[in-house]
């Protein structure tokens, strides 16, 4: 009954904000738009690693020298490259090459088969330049284990721009919001209520949870429909993901604004605890770097979030992919809340 | 006589600045008790305290029997903070609502209670509006509109009148007196307006977080000697340390 007041009251102000609302609901779309027609990225395809099967000495060599890992294998398909990290896998037969890309990274998949099929022509014309003629001809076919040739950097970077809207605005206007509650006294108010701390954070929870469910369906909508973002998964575990990562903001955002003395000091957090978890979500892949930058990662919410994200939306993995996410996730919810309530049980010296 | 607010031996300090020292009080059902004294007394402190925003470093505040804090006990208790504590954004009603909510009311209670509560103060024409386009004094009566709304039988009210026209501030006092005498409430008020604290049944002046003295107006007048309770007032402030 009070978590339903509580929740009644905080749609009252938001929806009053005319400003916020469009913050909420319109921004997503702008920068979704924007980046979408900004990304023009191309790897350079040096530091992979690829299987190779049956393959000539001669372009295995080609390919060392232009700084691939090159690794052996008797026999290779999709499931080789998923367990041994590999991020294609060239197939060798009948002076046809048949190449499987892993395509997590649409632009390092352009640049493998750029080099490979560069690699094949060359070696062709030497070998007609011999006189070889039977064997100038080389053939290449193309496999994806997920995405296609069409795909391109923004597919796998729009899943990592939906989780970061709703980690952004709901970290940013819950933590304002419980601020300004703090600040108008009207926290301390309820304090002379019989309304419990837990009840507080469960209106909060509820409330903006809804906005934050809001909005993930009408980004995922617009850049699904209209940008043609691709989504591959079921659209309710983009959803479920999107829930549990706006607990997470929404309750570190309230949390955070116990340390902030004006909506200008919550602005300051933007930096500390925005910033860094977009760069180590994996806007940037992480697979290559020192082993205390994975760590880091580890350590950011979002981090886990856009792993779900991309596994759902753009690899279009079931549930059991993402159980891992999800679960540390709600640890992350659980943590936070539970810090919450303690901080406000302090408060509230019940 | 049923004694409803009960302070024991509280003392409370805010690090190394005593606020409160060694504070006993007893308030009856049926009783208007006015709290008065310089600023910075440490009325407030006490307050806080009776409602159990605050708890105290030593001894014990009763209310009905019941130790403070106290999460049920609340619901018997309405509180009037000194500074306004209202959501700007939402209209005066919503606010309204939104308190009553946090009680245990039925629904057509709940509306019985608001619109009494927003007569009482004269608000029922406003109700509609922002609160953030209200009046100092506009907002001052809907808080003691909102302490009023559950019904409850010991009102806390921390300066409830302070930017009140007179003719208002009338009417709510006599409302107050109202619900003294019929329905045996028991009102605390603090109060710097002299005449106002003419009308409590009970007085205590407030110094330096002490009792400086206790009793009926006119005890405390003839204590002093004085004339008026404004005199009583500035003779008490002349041991200002
Ligand atoms: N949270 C706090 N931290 C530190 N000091 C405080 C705190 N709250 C009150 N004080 C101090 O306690 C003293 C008493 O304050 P209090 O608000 O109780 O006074 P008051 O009698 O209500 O004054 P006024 O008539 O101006 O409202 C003041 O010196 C004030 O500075
Ligand atoms: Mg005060």
């Amino acid at each position: 009954m009070r978590i339903r007041a509580l929740v009644r009251r905080i749609c009252e102000q938001l929806l009053r904000d005319k400003r916020t609302l469009a913050l909420l609901f319109l921004a997503p779309l702008l920068v979704l738009s924007l980046v979408n027609y900004l990304f023009q990225h191309t790897g350079d395809g040096s530091d992979v690693k690829i299987g190779a099967v049956n393959v000539d000495a001669q372009i295995v060599e080609s390919m060392k020298n232009q700084g691939m890992d090159v690794v052996s294998y008797a026999q290779a398909d999709k499931d080789t490259l998923e367990k041994d990290k590999l991020d294609a896998v060239i197939v060798m037969k009948d002076r046809a090459i048949h190449l499987i890309l892993k395509n997590t990274d649409p632009s390092v998949s352009k640049a493998i088969r750029m080099k490979i099929s560069q690699t094949a022509a060359s070696l062709a014309e030497a070998a007609l330049q011999k006189g070889k003629a039977a064997a100038a001809h080389v053939a290449m076919t193309t496999d994806y284990v997920y995405g296609g040739a069409d795909t391109n950097y923004f597919d796998t970077l729009s899943p990592i721009l939906i989780g970061f809207f709703v980690f952004f605005f709901v970290f940013l206007i819950a933590g304002i919001g419980l601020l300004r509650e703090r600040t108008s006294g009207t926290l301390e108010r309820l304090m002379a209520t019989p309304v419990r701390p837990g009840e507080v954070i469960a209106g909060y929870l509820a409330g903006y949870g809804m906005f934050a469910f809001l909005q993930t369906v009408i980004v995922v909508l617009f850049g699904t429909l209209v940008l043609g973002i691709p989504l591959a998964g079921s659209i309710w575990y983009v959803l479920l993901v999107n829930l549990l990562l706006a607990f997470v903001a929404l309750s570190l955002g309230i949390l955070l604004s116990a340390f902030a003395a004006s909506e200008f000091q919550m602005v300051q957090f933007i930096p500390i605890v925005i910033i860094p978890q977009v760069f180590f979500a994996g806007i940037f892949p992480l697979d290559g770097m020192a082993s205390w930058v994975q760590a880091v990662a580890r350590i950011m919410p979002l981090y886990y979030a856009a792993d779900a994200l991309k596994s759902v939306m753009y690899k279009g993995l079931g549930f059991g992919e993402i159980a891992v996410d999800v679960g540390v996730l709600l640890l992350f919810a659980a943590l936070f809340i539970g810090l919450n309530l303690r901080r406000l049980a302090f408060l509230y010296r019940k | 006589m049923k004694t409803t607010v009960s302070v024991r031996q509280v003392s409370k300090s805010f690090g190394k600045k005593t606020v409160l020292s060694e504070v006993n009080l007893t308030m009856e059902q049926g009783q208007i008790y006015g709290l008065i004294g310089p600023s910075g007394a440490g009325k407030t402190t006490l307050i806080k305290m009776m409602v159990g925003m605050d708890v105290p470093d030593e001894g014990a505040v009763n209310i009905l029997g019941t130790k403070m804090p106290n999460l049920t006990m609340l619901q018997h208790i309405g509180y009037m903070a000194q500074s306004d504590a209202l959501y700007g954004e939402l209209t005066g009603e919503e606010n309204l609502k939104f308190f009553a909510s946090m009680f245990k009311m039925g629904k057509a209670e709940q509306k019985q209670r608001i619109s009494y509560a927003a007569d009482l103060v004269n608000l029922s024409q406003e109700l509609g509006k922002n609160v953030s386009a209200y009046s100092g004094g506009m907002k001052r009566r809907l808080s003691l509109a909102i302490a009023l709304v559950h019904d409850p039988s010991v009102l806390i009210l921390d300066e409830p009148t302070v930017g009140i026209d007179p003719e208002l501030r009338q009417s709510i006092w006599q409302e107050l007196t109202r619900l003294r005498s019929s329905e045996r409430k028991t009102i605390v008020v603090t109060t710097h307006v002299m005449d106002e604290a003419e009308k409590c049944d009970r007085l205590a002046m407030v110094q330096n977080g002490r009792i400086l003295t206790e009793g009926t107006p006119e005890q405390l007048k003839r204590q002093y000697n004085a004339a008026g309770l404004e005199d009583v007032f500035l003779q008490a402030g002349g041991v200002r340390p």
